[in-house]
């Protein structure tokens, strides 16, 4: 689904990323972990197609689709979903009014008619009731006055709403407590499919007890060093990123 | 994708004006130019009583000794007052009785602009008021007002049929003298609306007047009066639009609003007046006085205004808190694009004890468009526990335009409370980043940031225009990112 080879991201002019290669497939779960400043989020944000990062070297393939010739809103709606780490407010825009444009945006671009109102109502019920989330969410402003952890659950609940191919949460579970760090995982393995491909960015392994991963990553100073299966994560728990710099 | 803003906002600023045709329609109209000869003529056209046409000279030799004001934050070369028509009708054999007798082109003009009258007719819940250039076209569901006792009709009608009403407040709340605009308009006004709610009648559906300059090198100058009795209230509503023409259109209104005893009256604008081109080329000059009087206690003004259109606009629809306990209200949307420019806020003026206003002004600067909110509170000495709270929001996209806001806050009496709050705001990339993320491109992110912010206000419009106003902001601010 997802092949990054030799990628290379500066932003200004800093290479963060300096020659990172990641290759998923669909139904896969791959954990992205390491401690702060090694470029983690800068690989998120590369994906989504942020322009203020900038992509100086390697590619990034997306069903077969160049992913770098793509503008974001694009790779949006071919199915890339980036849970924020800091989920930004708009206000005076309701969720319900963000999700239903966002919604129509990505059917549009696949030639489909806009959703019916019943029709999305009842997805708006179904996932708020999954993530146990105050059903007043849909009349508030996007994130406005939201807590650190409703935002946090703001984001799954996008991403249970929008059904994307390709989901990259960064960090979604700092900041949570164990209730909610559940919830989210919830959300997120409500999604795993054989046709769906979620990557995690974390710092714990925590999160991992809930989300099974397939693949854990380690990132380090830009690059991945080291690869593994689950027990990769509780041998990280156990010994801290320190032995990674020998 | 271009990332530069400018860019975008070029590639989008090319928007056509879609209300911009023209009816080609027989016209009735005066020779150019103002004297008391032109102001005899349009009296006598509309066979008008000795009262109106000694308010109408008063005015104009009032007007001329008046100069333009100058204090308003706006640019535009002198306009030349003779080089005006100031009456142009479409010619009608007789005034229609029925919509079957209205000239069809007429018909067809309103049915573009998306307000049918023949639909109107059928449809429950609007009453419409045309007016075409100066005259009143056809005031439909006057039937159905008339059985609750609404008069609701053009001004022109009013005179004829109820000139004691019109005698006793027209110029009550505007005097004629009051501004170099207000004094023009009162010597030319040539038709407008005209309504009057009974005592504790609650007028069951929204009033409404359509505005339509279509000749060429003429002024509009319309002049709308509403009166509340005791009791009563009603919502009212106002749509205005124009052609797309190279030459600068003056257009200067008076509203009169009195409200009663415990009476309430809710005036709603969406003001769509052609804005002039992206270079900044033609345009309408819209110089309105609106003014509401509370004049009986517990009663309650309220004005909503969407402005997007105008070459530029000056206007400050007010409210004179006279009775004790009134309210005045304004909210306000004004946008600027291209060359716009706006000059508009509010005066709220507390006489009576335990009067309340508020004001929230939300202000959108593209293009090298330039927003002013300017506003007035004042709080006479005998205004005992009056209170004022206002807000004014700026928001800037791009980096040509400019936003200004300009309070004077008048305080006599030391037991009332008036707030003020103000923000300056942009578009931030983060924003536009997390909705293209969800798939929204950056034109309909623009336009949903933007109707979020302006939500306060948009949500006190009738639901028949509030629908409208939000497709407005978004096609005024097309790719307009900052």
């Amino acid at each position: 689904m997802l092949t990054i080879k030799d990628l290379k991201v500066s932003i200004n002019e800093k290479e963060i990323i300096s020659g990172l290669s990641l290759e998923i497939k669909a139904g896969e779960v791959h954990a992205i972990m390491g401690p702060n400043g090694t470029g983690k989020s800068t690989l998120a944000w590369a994906i989504a197609g942020n322009e203020m990062y900038n992509v100086t070297g390697g590619s990034i393939t997306y069903n077969g689709r160049n992913l770098l010739e793509m503008p974001p809103e694009e790779r949006a709606c071919d199915g890339i979903f980036l849970g924020f780490q800091y989920p930004v407010e708009i206000p005076g825009v309701s969720m319900a009014n963000f999700m239903r444009t966002a919604i129509n945006e990505q059917r549009k671009y696949r030639g489909l008619d806009p959703i019916s109102s019943q029709e999305f109502l009842s997805r708006m019920e179904e996932n708020r009731k999954l993530l146990g989330i105050d059903s007043k969410l849909a009349n508030r402003s996007v994130n406005e006055g939201f807590s650190g952890g409703e935002k946090k659950k703001s984001e799954i609940f996008q991403m249970a709403m929008i059904e994307p191919t390709l989901a990259i949460l960064d960090e979604t579970d700092s900041g949570l407590d164990i209730d909610a760090l559940k919830v989210v995982a919830n959300g997120v393995n409500k999604l795993r499919s054989g046709k769906n491909a979620i990557i995690v960015i974390t710092h714990y392994q925590r999160l991992l007890e809930y989300i099974i991963p397939d693949v854990v990553h380690v990132l380090y100073k830009g690059r991945i060093v080291k690869t593994g299966g689950r027990e990769l994560a509780l041998e990280l728990e156990q010994k801290g990123y320190e032995w990674l710099k020998n | 994708m271009d990332k530069d803003p400018n860019n975008i906002l070029e590639q989008v600023t090319k928007n056509d004006y879609k209300y911009g045709f023209v009816t080609d329609i027989e016209m009735d109209t005066a020779p150019k130019g103002l004297n008391e000869d032109i102001i005899r003529l349009i009296s006598s056209k509309k066979h008008e009583p000795a009262f109106l046409l000694e308010f109408r000279l008063k005015a104009y030799r009032r007007w001329l000794e008046m100069t333009e004001p100058t204090w308003a934050h706006i640019k535009h070369p002198p306009i030349d007052y003779q080089d005006i028509i100031y009456y142009a009708a479409p010619k009608q054999k007789s005034s229609p009785k029925s919509l079957d007798e209205v000239d069809p082109e007429l018909l067809k003009t309103f049915e573009k602009l998306g307000i049918s009258l023949e639909e109107q007719k059928r449809l429950v819940g609007v009453a419409v008021d045309a007016v075409f250039d100066s005259v009143s076209v056809k005031t439909t569901f006057s039937e159905t007002l008339e059985k609750l006792g609404i008069i609701f009709c053009s001004f022109s009608e009013a005179v004829q049929k109820y000139p004691d009403l019109v005698q006793t407040y027209m110029g009550s709340v505007v005097p004629y003298g009051d501004n170099f605009f207000a004094a023009l308009n009162s010597a030319v006004f040539s038709d407008g609306s005209f309504c009057y709610v009974p005592k504790g009648v609650r007028c069951p559906i929204e009033l409404s007047t359509y505005f339509r300059i279509n000749s060429a090198k003429t002024g509009q100058f319309e002049r709308t009066l509403i009166i509340a009795d005791e009791g009563s209230y009603v919502s009212y509503m106002e749509g205005c639009t124009a052609p797309v023409r190279d030459e600068h259109q003056l257009h200067a209104a008076v509203v009169e609003i009195i409200a009663l005893k415990d009476a309430e009256v809710k005036y709603s604008t969406v003001q769509n007046w052609f804005p002039g081109d992206k270079d900044g080329k033609g345009g309408i000059y819209n110089f309105v006085t609106k003014r509401g009087m509370c004049k009986g206690s517990h009663s309650k003004i309220s004005w909503t205004q969407v402005e997007t259109g105008s070459a530029i606009t000056w206007k400050y629809p007010s409210v004179i808190l006279q009775g004790d306990n009134s309210v005045g209200e304004f909210y306000s949307v004004a946008v600027t694009n291209h060359y716009q420019q706006a000059d508009t806020g509010t005066k709220m003026i507390h006489i009576g004890k335990n009067t309340r206003s508020t004001v929230i002004s939300k202000g959108i600067s593209a293009g090298h468009g330039n927003n002013s909110y300017r506003g007035l509170v004042k709080i006479i000495k005998r205004a005992t526990n009056a209170r004022n709270y206002s807000q004014c929001d700026s928001m800037l996209l791009g980096d040509q335009c400019g936003a200004h806001t300009f309070p004077y806050i008048n305080v006599e009496n030391q037991s009332s409370i008036v707030e003020h709050e103000a923000t300056t705001s942009k578009i931030s990339d983060d924003q536009l980043f997390y909705c293209k993320q969800r798939g929204i491109n950056i034109e309909n992110a623009v336009a949903l940031i933007v109707n979020g912010y302006a939500r306060e206000v948009l949500k006190k419009l009738p639901m028949e225009f509030a629908v409208e106003a939000q497709k407005l902001l978004s096609v005024s601010l097309e790719g307009s990112v900052g």
